[in-house]
């Protein structure tokens, strides 16, 4: 049994929030799972195949395979860049020479609640945050994955944590890609009403296994000066002290 | 008796009676959803009506003892009908034309228009009355009608409400789902000169009821929608809840129902299916108030029913779909409306803003093939939740279709110069790790000094589109893979 996982970092995680990863390895390491990770890796591909540019973002999930040629087990902090990668692979690169490699990488990738519950077996990773949390069930996690009782399972074992339920939980924040901002109006109008549904939980934190949905739900709340925050389950789960 | 005024047809009538209008439907979309998503007023009557929709649609589905597996009977049927269209539609008119009946197979919206109202010159038609139909406002029937002299009833109360507002329907089982009491109340006492009408829904139902009654006994023709098209019985299946349908279908001299060529079913025994799940997943009903089945003109010894009995099937774009192996299945849809109710743009824009005929995720989905190019921009106003896929009773897999459209715009070559090159530029750094590492390291310098100055949504801000409607973008000040380097991964 390897103890050894390949972090799969999105682009957007890398270069603009960080500590989403860097709470994914604490998390990891913790419950003593080396983690890797292969610089040469940039983005799966999922902005242009979501735009329609497919004969782009080939190119990218071709490249993307052989980046992670050999790696046992992926983990990635994002339910919607494991469903590129595990669910929209197989389609996009359908007539590829490298489609059964993709199928394969597929089936070992993992979003990191997944990963956890499933793989390593583990429910409590030794988490502490005092805080009340509401759970936001981004789309490609819930309808893509079919991931919703692993976060919470996880969530629940985590010492001092109250979890509250939000109105409307299931429901898309808004941020949808390309989408946030070809119809900024729109995404942010949906994101209004979550952010609206997490302050009237109560909760003080708004946490999903999604970090680009997060950030958009962050913007929102502080947009309108909410003191509700968003923070991802993997940062939740790397804390040890009084907050994040 | 006051007339109802002309129908706005619903390729201009978007929201007509309240802003300016532009020729380009993108423009149009743009604006209105601007303006619909900001309305607060719009998003409570919205919400208020959607959830109760909710609970009803969730008790309704917890009477089947296995709802996917309805789910799964009601698709096994739709894509029997739709594999073997040919044979099943020819099935139906075989069995109609044999009872006397005549079928009109309309290639395009005017095709159909034009059968219609040439039947109504030739009968001397003044006054017709309409039962519910998506597809005749598709074609723009009324108008035609109107045209050739006639005056057209809307008899489903929410379509005569709208009607009497000059709009289009708003959603395509509930047309006036908009509105509230008092706006209807309002527009009553407006419109059908009963200027005393209180704000009871029982006395406003009273109120079109005794306008509606006359029309109907002056009605010369009625038309009808489908539900379904039955063809081993050759029978039109209607659903309806005020009665209006089997009025429309029955008191008229000529009765013409109007529906596109993917409605048939093969055969009688699928409507115990179709209709208990079509009820349910519309408005929670265990099935509808009347289930009507038309099979043609009276015959002799019957006491009631029209002279004639004419069925336009209408093609309009349809037949090219079938051809397409990967969204065929689009026309398994059976407009119960379903994935309007769940859509989180739909709850927040309104259906009016699509300005197409089918709003709401099938209508994003649907409108591009039957309208053209112009309409595609609403395959990408969407997040791809798929909570539409979820709801959906004939299991059209809505969301991926979205994506499959936008490839193949893309892949057409409809997508704007400035994107395409964007593009080209991000593959050409995803596929160079050091270009990537470089471009992420400039680009995130650059935009910490420009929120540095403040300008964070200003016209100078290359994120505008995301800061303008949100808090400033978190800009890491170092990457990941900077911070791997520097000591992370060395467990430091």
């Amino acid at each position: 049994m390897p103890r050894k996982v390949s972090l799969f970092v999105p682009c957007f995680v890398d270069q603009l929030l960080p500590e989403v990863a860097v709470d994914t390895v604490t998390v990891l390491r913790r419950i003593g799972w080396e983690v890797e990770f292969r610089e040469a890796q940039t983005c799966c591909g999922q902005p242009a195949f979501n735009t329609g540019y497919w004969d782009d973002a080939r190119p990218c999930a071709e490249r993307f395979v052989r980046v992670f040629e050999g790696a046992e087990v992926i983990v990635c902090p994002s339910g919607s860049c494991t469903t590129m990668l595990r669910n929209f692979y197989p389609e996009l690169l359908k007539e590829s020479p490298m489609r059964s490699e993709a199928l394969a990488m597929g089936q070992r990738t993992y979003e990191l609640s997944e990963f956890l519950v499933k793989v390593a077996g583990v429910i409590d990773v030794g988490a502490v945050f005092p805080h009340t949390v509401t759970y936001h069930a981004a789309c490609h996690g819930l309808r893509e994955l079919h991931l919703q009782q692993e976060p919470l399972a996880l969530l629940r074992a985590v010492q001092g944590l109250k979890l509250v339920e939000m109105a409307r939980h299931e429901e898309c924040c808004g941020f949808g890609g390309t989408f946030a901002t070809k119809f900024a109006d729109i995404s942010s109008a949906m994101g209004q009403s979550k952010a609206e549904n997490v302050v009237a939980s109560g909760a003080e934190y708004v946490t999903a296994i999604d970090p680009s949905c997060l950030m958009h739900v962050q913007g929102m709340l502080e947009k309108n000066k909410f003191a509700a925050k968003a923070i991802h389950l993997a940062s939740i789960l790397a804390s040890q002290g009084a907050g994040a | 008796m006051s007339a109802p005024a002309t129908r706005v047809p619903p390729a201009e009538g978007a929201s007509a009676h309240d802003h300016p209008q532009s020729a380009n439907p993108e423009t149009q979309f743009r604006h209105d959803a601007a303006v619909k998503s900001a309305d607060l007023v719009h998003r409570e009557i919205i919400r208020k009506n959607m959830e109760s929709y909710d609970v009803g649609h969730m008790k309704g589905r917890s009477r089947f003892l296995d709802w996917e597996a309805a789910r799964e009977a009601c698709q096994a049927i739709k894509r029997e009908a739709i594999n073997h269209l040919d044979k099943y539609l020819l099935q139906f008119e075989e069995n109609v034309t044999a009872r006397g009946g005549h079928v009109f197979w309309a290639a395009n919206s005017e095709e159909a228009r034009k059968y219609i109202a040439d039947l109504a010159v030739k009968h001397a038609v003044k006054t017709v009355v309409k039962s519910k139909s998506m597809v005749t406002e598709e074609i723009e029937l009324s108008a035609a009608l109107e045209k050739v002299g006639c005056t057209v009833w809307e008899t489903d109360l929410g379509e005569y409400i709208v009607q009497l507002r000059h709009e289009p329907p708003y959603h395509i089982v509930t047309p006036a789902m908009h509105l509230n009491r008092t706006q209807i109340a309002e527009l009553f006492r407006d419109k059908l000169g009963e200027p005393d009408l209180p704000e009871d829904p029982q006395k406003l139902v009273a109120a079109a009821r005794r306008k509606l009654r006359k029309a109907f006994f002056a009605a010369e023709m009625g038309i009808s929608g489908a539900n379904f098209l039955v063809a081993d019985v050759g029978a039109v299946a209607i659903s309806t809840n005020e009665g209006n349908g089997r009025l429309t279908t029955s008191l008229p001299r000529i009765h013409v129902a109007v529906t596109g060529i993917e409605k048939v079913i093969p055969r009688l025994e699928n409507l115990a299916t179709l209709w208990p799940v079509l009820a349910t997943s519309g408005t929670g009903q265990p099935v509808t108030t009347y289930g009507t089945l038309v099979g043609g003109a009276r015959r002799a010894g019957e006491v009631d029913g029209p002279e004639e009995f004419h069925v336009v099937l209408v093609d309009n774009g349809r037949s090219s779909l079938l051809g397409h192996p990967e969204e065929r299945e689009v026309l398994h849809c059976i407009r119960c409306g379903a994935c309007l109710n769940i859509c989180p743009v739909y709850r927040h824009i309104g259906g009016h803003t699509y300005g197409t005929t089918y709003p709401g995720p099938i209508g994003a989905v649907l409108t591009p093939h039957l309208r053209g190019r112009q309409f595609e921009h609403l395959s990408y106003a969407t997040s791809l939740c798929g909570a539409c896929t979820t709801v959906c009773p004939v299991k059209i897999d809505l969301h991926h279709h979205l994506l499959h459209n936008r490839r193949d715009f893309m892949k057409a070559g409809h997508g704007k110069t400035g994107e395409r090159l964007q593009f080209r530029l991000w593959r050409a750094a995803m596929l160079n790790p050091k270009l990537y590492a470089m471009g992420g390291w400039l680009t995130r310098k650059g935009l910490r000094a420009i929120y540095g100055l403040g300008l964070s949504g200003s016209p100078f801000d290359p994120l505008r589109a995301w800061n303008r409607k949100r808090s400033t973008l978190p800009v890491a000040r170092q990457s990941f893979r900077e911070q791997w380097r520097k000591g992370l991964g060395n467990g430091r």
